[in-house]
C-alpha cells in the first residue's frame, strides 16, 4: 500500500496515546535482530516482503551489512492492527555490539518495551545479559523472541520434544536474569510466560513466527509447526504465521502504552522533582503540558543537516517552535517535524507526547540532550547524565595524505562525532594532529571505513592505534603540602584510592556532581562505607572517576578559592604525573589550608600550582601504577579449532574465563589486554578458517603487570615527547 | 661572597629611588627589575640604565617566585633587585628575603614610597584612621573580601584603601569606575547596605607622580569619570575629622555638603 497514506494514518493515531507503543530490540550480535526489524518493516508494507530478509533496511551503512550487525540506531514508526484497533508502534533499533554501549543506553531511555532476540542454538549469552540488564536499569519491559528455530529443526535435527526442552531452557535462563536484575516490584511482573503470549518463536530469515496463543487460536500445537517445517512447507508458515504479527501482537498486548509506562519510568530515568508541574506532565504523558523531548540520537543528513530524534515525554512539538537545549545551552528553531519510516523521513505538522520524533533545523544538539521551550529552561532538570559503561580506550592520529583534503576530513570527523557520541575527536594542541578515540580496535576500524565513505575516499594516513591507559595509586597517604609560587598560600591534601563500590556508583551514574549533596552523602554512606561528614564535603566528581573532597572545617576564604581548586583538580586528573594519562580512582581530600586574605595574592596563578604540587607529591608517593584496558572476548568456535584459539589467547597475555560445550561448538569467554588485540581479528580468522564468530566488549581496567610497568611508562612518555623518566615526588616540593 | 639588595623605586619613575638605593644599584654586579607587581607610569629603562651606568635585566613573576636562580647568583655576586613602590609593603618580597637570610646571603634594603604611605597623604586623610586594605580583583578571580573589609571598617568608622587589580603581564589594569561598579555588584548581591550610589569615595590615579589625579565625590559620579592611564586606586573614607574634611574639599574637590554628612560630630 502507498506509503503516504500510512503516514497520515499514523500521525492521526499518534495523538491517541493509548494506542502507541515504543519498543526496541535487545540482542547479542548476530542473533538476528536486524532481520527481525526488517520483517516488521515488511509487515507494515514499507518494503517488499520478498527482500525484507535480505535488504536489512535498518543498516544504512554497507559495512554493517558486511559485518551483519547494526552499528547505528534508527527509529521507525509502524502501523499494526489488533482486535479491530489500529496501533502505532515506534520501533527504536539498537545496536547489538557492546562496543557502542552509548548508543544502547540512549535508545533504551526512549523505549518502554524491548524485544530480546535470542538465537535458539546459541541460547542466552553474556551480551544478552548485558543488554537485558541495561534495559531493566532504564525500566524497559523485556519480552522474548527466540529466533532461528529453523536451525534447531534443520541443522540440529532435534525432535519436537527436544526442541521444546531447548526452548523452555532459554525461557528459564531468561526469567532467571529478570529475577536477578529487575527492580523488586517488577521481578514477578516481567517474567515471561509463553502461554500468555509473552514469548514469540520463529525464524526472522524465513519470516514466520508465532506465539502459543496464536497457534492455539488456529487449533494447532507446537509439534504441528515442527512438522510443517520438516515437510518444507515454509510458504504456508509464512502465510499463516507471519512473524510481524506474532511480534507486534505481543508488543500491543504486553508493552505498556506511554501513559502507563511514563508513570513508573519517569521517576527512574529522570532525577528531577516529580511533584513539579513538568514532572507531573511527564508522569502523565500530558500532550498539553510543557514540552520535553529527550534526544536519543542525532544523524547528519547530507542534504538536510543534523536530524535530531528523540522522545516527546510531555507536550506537543510543532513546526516553527523555538526549543532550548539544556546541555548545549542554546536555542534553535524547529524547521521541520517529522517521523521515520525506515530510512525515510515523513514531514508532519506536529507530534505529541509519548511518541518518537525527528526534528530538523536544530544545530548544536547532541544525543542525550533534553529539549524544552525556552521559558521552561530553568524549571527543567535535564535527564540524568548519560551512563557510559565504557570509556574510549583506543586512539589514533589521523591526517589526509594531501593537505588540500583537510577541510573534507575535518568536516567528516565533525559529523561522525555528532552522530556517535562514543567516538571522540580531539586536536592535539601541540602537533595539530587530529586524534580519534573509540571503544576498541573494531570501533576505530568501522570509523575509518565510515570516514572513507563520507569523504569519497580521500587518502588518509593513520598512526597505529594507541591504547589509552589510566594512572592510579595503591596506598593512602598524606597530608602533603603544596605552596603557591608566591609562598603566601598553602594547601594540604591527602590521597587515597577510591573503593570499588564508590567507583561503581560513579560509573553507573548513581552518584554524580549535580545531585543533591545530602542524598549523595546518604548513598555513599549506606552503600560505599563513607563517613557522612566527608561525603558532604564533596566538591567535584570527575568523569575519569576521581573525587575531590573539602575536609576542612570553617577555614577562611575556602569558598573563594573553591572554583580554582576544582579546576586544578580536573586538570591534574586529566593528565597524571606518571605519563600524562588520566588518573582513575583517586580520592583527594583537602585537610587544611592557609589562604591569603587578599584575593590579589591568591589568584588562579597561585592556587593552581599549589594544588598540583600537593596532589602530585601525594600521588607519586602512594605507589602509583598504570591501568590498562582489558577486553572481553565472547566467542563460539568449532571444537577442532579450540587449540589454536587458546594458543592465540595465551600468546596475548589473555586468560580464559569460561569454556562451555554446546553441541559441537565451544563457547569461550576470555579476557585480553586491549594492547594485544590489534591483530587479533586477523589471527582468529585465519586460525579458525573463518568458522568462529565473536563479539568483544570492554571488561575493566587492570594494573599493568609490574614487570612491564616501567617500560610501558617510558614508551608512552617517549611517544608524547616527554623525558623518559617520570617525575619524583620531590619534583613537586617547593622550598 | 655575594649579596642581595632590595631597592624600592617609588611610584612614578627612576627618580623615586633613594640615594642609598642608587649607590647599591651602581655597586651591584647584576641589576634586575621586576615590573609585574605594579605599573610605574613614567619609568624609562634607558634613563634608569644611564642613571646607574649598568644594564638592567627585566625579570618576570616566575623568575622571582621561583627565586632559585636569583639566590644562586646572589650567593656569589652582588645582586640588586629593583622593585616598584617599596620592596616590602603592598606586594611583599619577604619570602625571597627570608630564603636569602637563611642561606646566609647579606641582605640590604633601600626603602621607597609605597601606595600605602602615599595614598592617605595625597587626599589628606590621617594614616592612623585607616582600617584594613583589600584588593578589588577582576571577576575571573572573584572575591567579596573587599566588601567584607569595607563593611568592617565602616562599622568602626575607619577609612578603607582599596587596591585595584592589575596584571601588568597581561596589560590589564582596573580603573576607578570598574572598581566602583564591582563594589556595587557586590552590594546588590549581598544587600547589607555597606555602600550606595551616594557613598563618598575618592579615586586616585598615578599617585605620587607629577600628573597624579585625585577626585572625590559620590560613587555614582566617580563611576562616570575618566581617570586616565593606570595605576588607579580607591579610598572609601570613614568618619571624617574636620581637618580631613577640609583637606578633601581642597585636594579632592569634594562638595562641602557631601562632606558634612561624613564629619564625625561625636
Amino acid at each position: 500500500m502507498p506509503k503516504y497514506k500510512q503516514t497520515e494514518e499514523i500521525v492521526k493515531l499518534m495523538s491517541n496515546k493509548l494506542n502507541v507503543r515504543n519498543i526496541g530490540t535487545l540482542a547479542h550480535v548476530d542473533h538476528g535482530k536486524t532481520t527481525l526489524s526488517d520483517s516488521l518493516l515488511a509487515g507494515a508494507g514499507l518494503i517488499s516482503q520478498k527482500i525484507a530478509a535480505q535488504a536489512l533496511a535498518l543498516d544504512y551503512v554497507e559495512i554493517e551489512q558486511l559485518r551483519q550487525m547494526t552499528v547505528k540506531a534508527a527509529n521507525v514508526s509502524l502501523l499494526h492492527e489488533r482486535n479491530g484497533q489500529n496501533y502505532v508502534i515506534n520501533l527504536v533499533d539498537t545496536p547489538g555490539h557492546v562496543d557502542f554501549t552509548g548508543h544502547v543506553t540512549r535508545s533504551l531511555r526512549v523505549m518502554d518495551g524491548g524485544i530480546c532476540v535470542v538465537d535458539s542454538v546459541e541460547g542466552v549469552m553474556t551480551q544478552t545479559e548485558t543488554v537485558l540488564r541495561q534495559g531493566m536499569d532504564e525500566r524497559v519491559r523485556p519480552l522474548l523472541y527466540i529466533n532461528k528455530i529453523d536451525r534447531l529443526i534443520k541443522e540440529l535435527r532435534l525432535t519436537p520434544q527436544e526442541v521444546q526442552e531447548r526452548l523452555l531452557k532459554i525461557i528459564r535462563d531468561f526469567n532467571s536474569l529478570i529475577e536477578t536484575y529487575a527492580d523488586p516490584e517488577f521481578k514477578e511482573k516481567w517474567k515471561v510466560n509463553p502461554n500468555k503470549g509473552q514469548v514469540a518463536f520463529g525464524s526472522a530469515l524465513h519470516k514466520w513466527g508465532f506465539t502459543l496463543p496464536i497457534i492455539a487460536s488456529k487449533g494447532m500445537k507446537f509439534s504441528d509447526i515442527v512438522d510443517a517445517y520438516n515437510k518444507g512447507d515454509i510458504e504456508r508458515l509464512q502465510k499463516e504465521f507471519p512473524l510481524h504479527v506474532a511480534i507486534l501482537d505481543m508488543v500491543v498486548d504486553h508493552v505498556p502504552n506511554p501513559v502507563e509506562a511514563q508513570k513508573y519510568r519517569i521517576p527512574k530515568i529522570w532525577k528531577g522533582d516529580i511533584s513539579s508541574p513538568i514532572g507531573q506532565a511527564m508522569l502523565n504523558c500530558d500532550e498539553n503540558g510543557p514540552l520535553v523531548i529527550c534526544v536519543n540520537k542525532v544523524i547528519v543528513d547530507p542534504h538536510a543537516g543534523p536530524v535530531v530524534t528523540g522522545r516527546v515525554f510531555s507536550g506537543t512539538v510543532h513546526e516553527g517552535d523555538i526549543l532550548y537545549g539544556l546541555m548545549a545551552k542554546t536555542e534553535g528553531r524547529v524547521q521541520q517535524v517529522s517521523l521515520y519510516m525506515g530510512p525515510y523521513r515523513e514531514i508532519t505538522p506536529s507530534i505529541s507526547a509519548g511518541n518518537i520524533v525527528a526534528l530538523l533545523g536544530m544545530e548544536n544538539i547532541r544525543a542525550g540532550e533534553t529539549l524544552v521551550r525556552t521559558q521552561d529552561k530553568d524549571k527543567m532538570y535535564p535527564f540524568e547524565k548519560m551512563k557510559y559503561i565504557s570509556d574510549p580506550v583506543v586512539t589514533m592520529a589521523i591526517e589526509p595524505k594531501y593537505s588540500r583534503d583537510l577541510p573534507k576530513l575535518i568536516d567528516a570527523l565533525h559529523k561522525m562525532a555528532i552522530e556517535d557520541p562514543t567516538l571522540s575527536i580531539k586536536i592535539n594542541q601541540e602537533t595539530g594532529e587530529y586524534l580519534i578515540a573509540g571503544m576498541g580496535s573494531l570501533h576505530l576500524e568501522i570509523a575509518l571505513w565510515d570516514l572513507n565513505q563520507r569523504t569519497g575516499g580521500i587518502e588518509i594516513t593513520t598512526t597505529p592505534p594507541i591504547v589509552v591507559y589510566r594512572e592510579s595509586l595503591t596506598k593512602a597517604l598524606g597530608p602533603f603540602e603544596g605552596k603557591s609560587p608566591n609562598k603566601h598560600n598553602r594547601l594540604y591534601v591527602t590521597v587515597e584510592p577510591l573503593n570499588e563500590k564508590t567507583m561503581e556508583l560513579i560509573q553507573q551514574g548513581v552518584i554524580h556532581e549535580d545531585m543533591d549533596p545530602r542524598e549523595r552523602a546518604k548513598i555513599l554512606r549506606e552503600q560505599a562505607g563513607w563517613d557522612t561528614d566527608v561525603a558532604r564535603g564533596i566538591w567535584a566528581i570527575d568523569s575519569y572517576v576521581n573525587i575531590l573532597v573539602d575536609a576542612t572545617k570553617g577555614l577562611q576564604y575556602m569558598r573563594e578559592i573553591k572554583d580554582t581548586v576544582i579546576q586544578a583538580f580536573r586538570l591534574n586528573v586529566a593528565e597524571g604525573p606518571l605519563a600524562r594519562e588520566p588518573i582513575r580512582g583517586l580520592l583527594v581530600k583537602i585537610v587544611d589550608a592557609n589562604v591569603h586574605e587578599d584575593p590579589a595574592h591568591r589568584g588562579p596563578a597561585q592556587i593552581m600550582p599549589a594544588m598540583r604540587d600537593a596532589m602530585f607529591q601525594g600521588f607519586l608517593s602512594a605507589n602509583p601504577i598504570l591501568l590498562e584496558p582489558i577486553m572481553k572476548l565472547d566467542m563460539k568456535v568449532p571444537q577442532d579449532f579450540l587449540g589454536s584459539v587458546t594458543r592465540i589467547i595465551a600468546g596475548k597475555r589473555g586468560k580464559i574465563i569460561s569454556l562451555e560445550q554446546i553441541d559441537q561448538t565451544m563457547h569461550l569467554v576470555a579476557e585480553i589486554p586491549v594492547a594485544e588485540t590489534f591483530d587479533l581479528s586477523d589471527q582468529l580468522r585465519s586460525a579458525t578458517a573463518g568458522k568462529a564468530f565473536w563479539g568483544t566488549e570492554f571488561a575493566r581496567w587492570s594494573p599493568v603487570p609490574s614487570s612491564m610497568l616501567a617500560e610501558t611508562i617510558r614508551k608512552i612518555r617517549e611517544r608524547k615527547g616527554l623525558p623518559p623518566e617520570p617525575p619524583k615526588p620531590e619534583d613537586f616540593m617547593s622550598m | 661572597m655575594g649579596s642581595l639588595s632590595f631597592i624600592g623605586l617609588g611610584l612614578s619613575d627612576e627618580k623615586g629611588m633613594s640615594l642609598y638605593g642608587l649607590e647599591l644599584a651602581r655597586a651591584a654586579d647584576i641589576v634586575l627589575l621586576e615590573t609585574y607587581t605594579n605599573v610605574m607610569p613614567s619609568l624609562n629603562i634607558q634613563s634608569l640604565e644611564a642613571l646607574i651606568s649598568k644594564e638592567v635585566r627585566r625579570v618576570n613573576r616566575q623568575f622571582i617566585e621561583d627565586g632559585n636562580s636569583l639566590l644562586r647568583d646572589a650567593s656569589e655576586r652582588d645582586v640588586a633587585l629593583l622593585v616598584p613602590g617599596d620592596p616590602f609593603v603592598a606586594t611583599t618580597h619577604i619570602e625571597l628575603r627570608v630564603r636569602a637570610e637563611r642561606m646566609g646571603i647579606p641582605v640590604r634594603v633601600a626603602n621607597a614610597p609605597s601606595i600605602i604611605s602615599v595614598a592617605p597623604g595625597v587626599v589628606g586623610l590621617q594614616n592612623y584612621k585607616f582600617g584594613r586594605s583589600a584588593t578589588i580583583t577582576f571577576p575571573d578571580n572573584y572575591s567579596e573580601v573587599p566588601y567584607d573589609t569595607l563593611s568592617q571598617n565602616r562599622k568602626a568608622g575607619l577609612h578603607t584603601l582599596l587596591f585595584l587589580d592589575l596584571r601588568a603581564e597581561e596589560g590589564r589594569y582596573m580603573s576607578v569606575p570598574e572598581g566602583i561598579s564591582l563594589l556595587m555588584q557586590m552590594e546588590s548581591r549581598r544587600h547589607e547596605g555597606v555602600i550606595s550610589p551616594g557613598t563618598l569615595m575618592i579615586g586616585i590615579a598615578r599617585a605620587g607622580s607629577p600628573d597624579q589625579l585625585v577626585r572625590g565625590g559620590r560613587a555614582e559620579e566617580l563611576a562616570s569619570l575618566d581617570f586616565g592611564p593606570p595605576p588607579h586606586s580607591l579610598i572609601v573614607p570613614g568618619r571624617l575629622h574636620f581637618m580631613e574634611a577640609e583637606a578633601l574639599e581642597v585636594l579632592a574637590k569634594v562638595d562641602r555638603s557631601l562632606l558634612s554628612k561624613n564629619i564625625d560630630r561625636s
